[in-house]
Parts: C-alpha cells; structure tokens; sequence
C-alpha cells in the first residue's frame, strides 16, 4: 500500500521536465510493484492528472488493463484511455514508446471486444499525432488506426492521416515492427479501395510488396491480390505485353518475385482474360473461381473488376465512332440492350470517364472530345503546384543523398573499395582515412 | 486433253511455255469466271523434281477429280524418266487404278532400277574410296557431287545433302563453291529448309568474283523464296523485283519466270508503300520484263497504283483459286490479300477529310456494314487516323491535338515521378533502418 502510495507521489512529484528521466528509470523498476497492487490502481490513477503526469498514468493504465478484462472493467478503461491519449503530453510518452503503443493495442482490442470500432479512432488518431515527431514519420498506431476506420467504415475520418506522405521509419522513437508496415500498406490500401481512389490504393499495395523482406508473408500476398485487382480496374491491364515492362518493379526483392506467383495463380488467369477484352470470359471465369475470391474477401472487388471492363470497351469505342447507336453499342461491349447501354453511359457521362451525348430520339449516342483545352488560369495554377511539389520533393532528394554521402559506414566502405594506383604520379589513397580507428 | 478445248482460260502460261490449250492470249477475264488451272501448260514451266512436287501437290489439293487426274497422270510420267522409285510407289497409291492399267505399279521397272540404282551407288563409292586414298581434291570432289546428285535423282534428300556439303571443303574455285552453294539450295528448297537456303545464299554471295548474272538472279531467287517461307514478305519482295530477267528457263527446276512475277508482285503490294511500289515495282524496267508474262499481276498493280480497287480486288480474286495450288504460295495467299485490302483501305481514306461509306463500299465492291467493320478494325489497330459517324455513314480523318496530348503527358509524367520518388525515398528509409521483414518466431 505504502509503496505504491509513495510511487503516485513520486510521480506527482516529479512530473516536471527536469526530473522525467529519474523518473522514467523509476517506473521501470516498479513494474512489478504495480502488478500486485493491481486493485487499487484504480485510486491510484484518478489521483493523478493525465495532462500532467502522462508517463506515470501511462504505466499505471498499461498496468490495469494487461490480462482478461470484464465487460465493465473494459469500458472503464476505455474511456480513460480515451482522455488520456487526448489530453497526454508528447514529451513525456515518448520516453517509453512501447509501453504507449501497447496501451495503444489494448485500446483497440478493448474496442474490438466491445464491438464499438468507432470508439477507437479518435483517440488512435490523437495518440498518432503526439508519438510522431513530424507527420512523415510512421508508428505503430498507424495500422490499427487504419484497421479500426476500416471495421467502422468511417473511411474519411482517417483521410488525414493517410494522405501524410510517410518517409521516416524510426524503430527507436515509434517501437515500429516491420508487420506494422505491411498492415498500414494493406489498410492503407483498402481505404483508398473504398474511397474508390483506385490510384493511391495501387501506390500503396506497391509498397507494400517492394517492401525488403528475406522472408514472404501473408500479408504482402493478400496485398498483392488486391494490387493485381485493383490495377486492372485503374489501368486496364495488369503486364503491358507490348512494352516489356517486368511483372514486378525491379527493386522487389528477390524472395517476392520468386514464390508470390505461385501464390496467386487465380488472379493472374483473371488477368490474362481480362486482357482479351471479352466480358463473357471475365464473367465466367470469376463464377467458377467465386469461392476462390470469397475466402479473400475480394468478391466485390471482382465486381468491380467487371464493371471496370464494361467501361474501357465503351471508351475504346469513343476512339473509333463519332456516333454510334445505343443498339450497336450494346453488341460491340456484349450488353444486354439498348437501355443498359444508355444507362452505363449515362453514368460514365455523369462521372466524367467519357464526354458524350444522347440523342434519345434517334437512339443515338455522339461522342465527342475532351473539352479541356488546358489554357485556363485554373490550369495553370494546377501546372504550378505541380512543379512546386516536385522542387520540394527533389530538395528533398538532395538532402537525403548529402546525408548518406556523409555517412560514415558508406565511407568506409567506398575507401575499401577504391583502386590502388600504381604510378608514381597518383597518391596512393589513404584507406586509413575512411576507415573507423 | 482434260478440260475440253476452248473452255478454260490459261492462267498460268500465257507468255511462255509450251503450247497447250489456250483459249485465247492472257489479259483480263472476259466472263469466265470458273478459271482452271491447265495443267499440261502449267507443268511445262517446270523440269526436274519441282515439277512432280508441284503436279502432287496440285492432286492433292484441286478437289477437281479431271485435273487431279491429270495432274496425276503427267506426275507419273515424269517420274518414270527419273530413278525414284520411292516417290513411283507413292504416285500410283494415289492414282489407285483410276486411270487405267497402263498407270499401276510396274514393278518390273522399280527392280530395274533399284538393281541399276545399287550398282551405281558402288560403283560411285568405290570410286570416291579411291579418290581419297589418292588425296585429289579436284576428284573427291566430283566424287562427292556425283554421289549427291544420284541420292538426289533417287530422292534421297537427306543423302544427297550431306554429301553436297562434304564437297565444301574440297572446293578450289569459286565457280565449286558456288555450284556448291547451288546444289545445297536445290535440296533444301525441296526439303523445307528455308534456313539453310539463307545461310548457303548468304555464303554464295561473299564468294569473290560472282559475275554470272543468271547465278546473281538464281541466288536472289532462293533469297525471295526463303523470306516467303519466313513470312518477310518485304524483304521477299525486294529480292524477287531485283531479279534480273536474265534468269530466264536457267532455274526452272526451282521456279518459273511466271513465279517471280507473281511472287514479287504480290509481296510488293502487300508490303511496299506507295513510293517504293513506284520506283521498285512500276518504274523497274527489268521486272517489267517478267510482269509482261503474267498480265494480270501487272493489271492488278497499275490498277492499285491508280487507285481502281474494285478492278485490282476483283484481280485478285480471279488469281486465288491457282494461287492457293502453288506449293510455295498458298498458305502465305490469304496474309498476303488481307494485306494488300488494307492497304487499299488506307491508301483510299488518306486523302480526305471526310468520306461517304457508301461511295466507298460501292468502290470496294462490298457492304457497308462489312465495311464500317473493317474500317473499326484498322482504326483500332491506330492504322487510320480517323472516326466513324455510324448514324451518317461517313468517316471523318481526325488528327491528334498535339497541345492537348502533350499537357496530358506532362501531367502524367509529373504525377509518376512524385510517386516513384517517394516510393524510393521510402523504400530507402526502410533499408537504412534494417526494417526487413524477417522470418522466425511470430511476431506480436
């Protein structure tokens, strides 16, 4: 009783900035002492004020809620978890990065096991913010997030997340695991995919598979089903047969490339009769499969892969008629009718994929071209951005390549490798130079 | 004489040849439209092995029991002038009896030539035995070429090659290689491998001091027919048009002047373009030459280069049926009309900037809607610049907005690099960091 009275007080006590790393190494000792008092961190926390004492509350709730929670324990915790992660000071969680994302993880399964996703994102959203030293770092939380929007459904309210570019991994400061990478690819991904932001969906999936890995797993191989779906859908084709571009991007590593085909060898036929354009041998072939893409949960994306036919074949016919009638095209693009053809047009009109009109009294449909002339002010703003973004991005670039030409592991490396010269003309180059002493 | 007189038209030896049953000098149809091939006159441009292979293969395939017969008939003729006895048997299988006991398995002649065939094949390798011990380069190889031609003459091609081809290394001059070069060609013509003929072609052409013109056009004879075979029908038809007409009967025992032409011609309209066709095929005073033996291969390139495509298709049309029994033509005949009708489609769509459908279907002698088809198809495959109004009837020629196309590829380009960049400012990240995913115990 005493101990742990006298640890609140210590933490009370030494929650200023100048005493947080005695007190750090305090907390770390008194894990054990935290665990036999278990009943009464109860007390113990609603004396101690989140916003001020964040790493001695952060330990005590880690605390209370390891091991089987009942239904009432688990809304407790949840709702002062919630507070806490909103209210916590950064400096002061970020001594012990783990201890936080494990709270973060209990946070979520105590959501998951209430079945109150929804719950659980703002407060993952705010604990997001107050581990990442700049918004292009990558935690652990990211995933979960990611996952808890997902279960929700509430795909916009991690849009903010998502749309940080991430370029820092720091295991040190985030306690990051290589899978939680892979996760937040794979979420990342299927928000996109409900977003119906085809585009980013496929940049994300790509990271996810070129990520380095001695090893394959699950996840980049459910990630690659979807990429292969989803670039069919964005792209109409999967492997450009007529510019030999490889099937993966060159920098894969090797363990990928070499077993993730054998994998998922459904996806590649659908891709192969995908490409032949015919919407009866689509269809069919994801009717035999049907199970095959249902254990993926991938059915609906299957779907949408037909859909996606259905509209390259109409635009292709933009290319080649002026006017065509309703009646013809639903021959050429194998629909049933007249009528679905002017609804699937009609929808792509209002989509913006194809600029169009209908002459309902003949029965016709004219296409016409793309209005943009690309001579508006709006354009030139866009333009603009655009090179701004890339001389940001380049700057970047730079800074990254100094920094690793500067490094003193590369150094050492190219001094060993550097040619001896022979003539007397040349210094022979001093390898002790780049080398460590 | 099969096919009654005054019936058919000759379609094959209008200019040269021997007399035959010709109804009439060669040039346009004037009504008959069943043509059939006569194949007394046909064969007649033909000596040697060539010939039996063409009349055989006419057998097999005119589905016309009199010119099969006939065909058959010469066939066996001209196999009993030679030592094949393997081919004599074939032949009379395929008769089977139809054309009389005077047409069946002589077999007294097959062992008089088989005993014939097996004292001269020792006495040849006897004598080529003793040219060897005896190291005369000159003998062994007259030796080698002798024993190649008798294999050839008993059809045994497998034989008679290699022993043309031992002769290499015992040639001197250039006139061994090339006679060489020439024997080896022959065979490999006959036994369908084109390959060789290019690499023995090849060879003959760097010996030094070729000036035989007739050797010239012969080599680029071989040339063309190999391209055919490869389906490089540009590059065939650059040999066949640079064929001197000096070639004469001298190849006859691989092909006829009539056959260059044909094969020139035909390859040149399906794969020159307009400037070429002029300079190369029209204005070529030497191919004019074999063009005036086939009239109606010069009648279907003029009315081409004019622009008169339902007279050229209509030509063509006319030539198939024959065209489909030349043994070296008739699985290349249907590429090489698909190719030569859409290069009329293009040539005719090119000048305008719009055109009627109808006009155009009545010009190609077909549908509109066949044609709409067509003109779908070779659009798509980005060979007109043009598109379809299909309530109207008219294609419209319709040329690519540089400005636009180049604004859209900016774009694209831009967005591409940002994400590339990004991906590999990451991916970097991730290696400095030895954030690998790596295999062992499951992690948490």
């Amino acid at each position: 009783m005493d101990s742990l009275d006298a640890l609140v007080a210590q933490v009370q006590g030494f929650s200023g900035t100048d005493d947080l790393l005695h007190l750090f190494s305090l907390l770390k000792q008194s894990d054990e002492l935290l665990h036999t008092h278990a009943p009464r961190l109860q007390y113990a926390l609603s004396s101690l004020d989140p916003a001020k004492h964040s790493l001695g509350y952060l330990y005590l709730l880690e605390v209370q809620s390891s091991g089987t929670l009942s239904q009432e324990q688990s809304e407790n915790f949840l709702a002062l978890a919630s507070t806490f992660l909103n209210v916590c000071i950064a400096e002061q969680i970020c001594l012990a990065p783990e201890k936080f994302n494990m709270v973060c993880r209990r946070v979520k399964e105590q959501a998951l096991q209430l079945q109150e996703p929804l719950r659980a994102i703002l407060p993952l959203q705010a604990a997001i913010r107050k581990l990442q030293p700049s918004s292009e770092f990558l935690t652990a939380m990211h995933a979960d997030f990611l996952q808890m929007c997902l279960l929700a459904k509430c795909y916009k309210a991690s849009l903010s997340v998502l749309e940080d570019d991430i370029f820092e991994i720091d295991q040190k400061r985030t306690g990051l695991v290589p899978r939680d990478f892979l996760l937040y690819c794979y979420y990342g991904g299927m928000i996109h995919i409900g977003l119906k932001q085809f585009g980013k969906a496929l940049e994300f999936f790509q990271h996810a598979i070129t990520a380095p890995a001695t090893v394959l797993n699950a996840i980049t191989i459910a990630a690659y089903k979807k990429f292969v779906l989803v670039s069919l859908i964005q792209l109409g084709q999967f492997h450009d047969c007529f510019v030999q571009v490889p099937l993966f991007p060159k920098y894969t590593p090797p363990v990928v490339q070499r077993n993730l085909k054998s994998c998922v060898q459904d996806y590649m036929d659908l891709a192969t009769s995908y490409v032949t354009r015919n919407i009866a041998d689509v269809k069919g072939y994801i009717t035999t499969h049907e199970d095959a893409f249902k254990s993926d949960n991938n059915l609906g994306l299957a779907r949408q892969v037909i859909a996606s036919l259905y509209k390259r074949n109409i635009q292709r016919l933009t290319q080649t008629y002026l006017t065509l009638s309703l009646q013809d095209i639903a021959d050429n693009v194998q629909l049933d009718g007249p009528k679905e053809a002017e609804l699937h047009i009609l929808q792509m009109i209002q989509d913006g994929e194809i600029f169009a009109r209908i002459n309902q009294k003949d029965g016709m449909v004219s296409f016409q071209e793309d209005p943009e002339q690309y001579n508006t002010s709006a354009m030139t703003m866009r333009l603009n951005l655009e090179i701004h973004n890339i001389v940001r991005l380049a700057k970047k670039l730079t800074s990254v390549d100094e920094q690793v030409s500067c490094d003193q592991v590369y150094l050492s490396k190219i001094g060993r490798d550097r040619p001896r010269y022979e003539t007397e003309d040349f210094d022979i180059v001093p390898q002790k130079m780049y080398t460590n002493l | 004489m099969e096919g009654g007189g005054g019936e058919t038209m000759d379609e094959m030896g209008a200019g040269g040849g021997a007399g035959g049953n010709r109804a009439g000098g060669g040039g346009g149809g004037t009504g008959a439209i069943a043509e059939q091939i006569d194949v007394e006159s046909y064969a007649s441009l033909y000596t040697g092995h060539t010939k039996v292979a063409r009349l055989h293969f006419i057998a097999d395939y005119c589905n016309v029991r009199s010119v099969e017969l006939e065909a058959l008939r010469m066939a066996f003729e001209e196999i009993k002038k030679g030592e094949n006895t393997a081919l004599f048997k074939e032949c009379v299988e395929k008769i089977n009896g139809r054309l009389g006991p005077s047409h069946t398995l002589d077999q007294e002649w097959i062992d008089m030539v088989e005993r014939r065939a097996a004292q001269r094949q020792e006495k040849l390798e006897t004598e080529l035995n003793g040219y060897k011990t005896n190291l005369i380069k000159e003998s062994i190889r007259m030796g080698y070429n002798d024993l190649g031609d008798f294999h050839y003459g008993r059809g045994d091609l497998q034989h008679a090659f290699k022993c043309y081809v031992r002769t290499r290394d015992y040639c001197t001059t250039s006139k061994h290689i090339i006679s060489m070069c020439l024997n080896v060609i022959l065979v490999s013509i006959e036994l369908g491998h084109f390959v060789h003929v290019s690499n023995y072609v090849s060879k003959a052409d760097q010996t030094p001091d070729v000036q035989d013109p007739v050797v010239v056009a012969k080599l680029k004879c071989a040339a063309g027919l190999a391209y055919l075979e490869s389906k490089k029908y540009k590059l065939a038809a650059r040999k066949f048009v640079d064929t001197n007409f000096e070639l004469g009967n001298n190849y006859i025992d691989v092909i006829a002047q009539q056959d260059v032409a044909v094969y020139g011609g035909l390859c040149a309209l399906a794969s020159f373009d307009r400037a070429e066709l002029k300079s190369k095929v029209i204005d070529n005073i030497n191919f004019r030459n074999f063009l005036e033996l086939m009239p109606e291969v010069r009648e279907l390139i003029h009315d081409f280069y004019a622009s008169r495509y339902a007279s050229c298709l209509g030509y063509l049309q006319k030539l198939k049926p024959n065209l489909l029994l030349d043994i070296h033509l008739y699985d290349h005949v249907d590429t090489l009309y698909e190719q030569i009708r859409h290069r009329a489609l293009i040539q005719y769509t090119n000048p305008f900037i719009s055109v009627d459908l109808n006009t155009m279907a009545s010009a190609f002698k077909t549908s509109v809607a066949g044609l709409e088809k067509e003109l779908a198809a070779l659009i798509t495959e980005n060979q007109i610049q043009a598109r379809i109004d299909s309530h109207n009837k008219i294609l419209y020629a319709r040329h690519a907005d540089q400005r636009n196309a180049t604004f859209q590829r900016v774009l694209q380009t831009g967005s591409d690099l940002q994400r590339e960049t990004k991906a590999l400012l990451l991916r970097a990240n991730l290696m400095r960091h030895d954030f690998v995913m790596k295999g062992g115990p499951k992690q948490q």
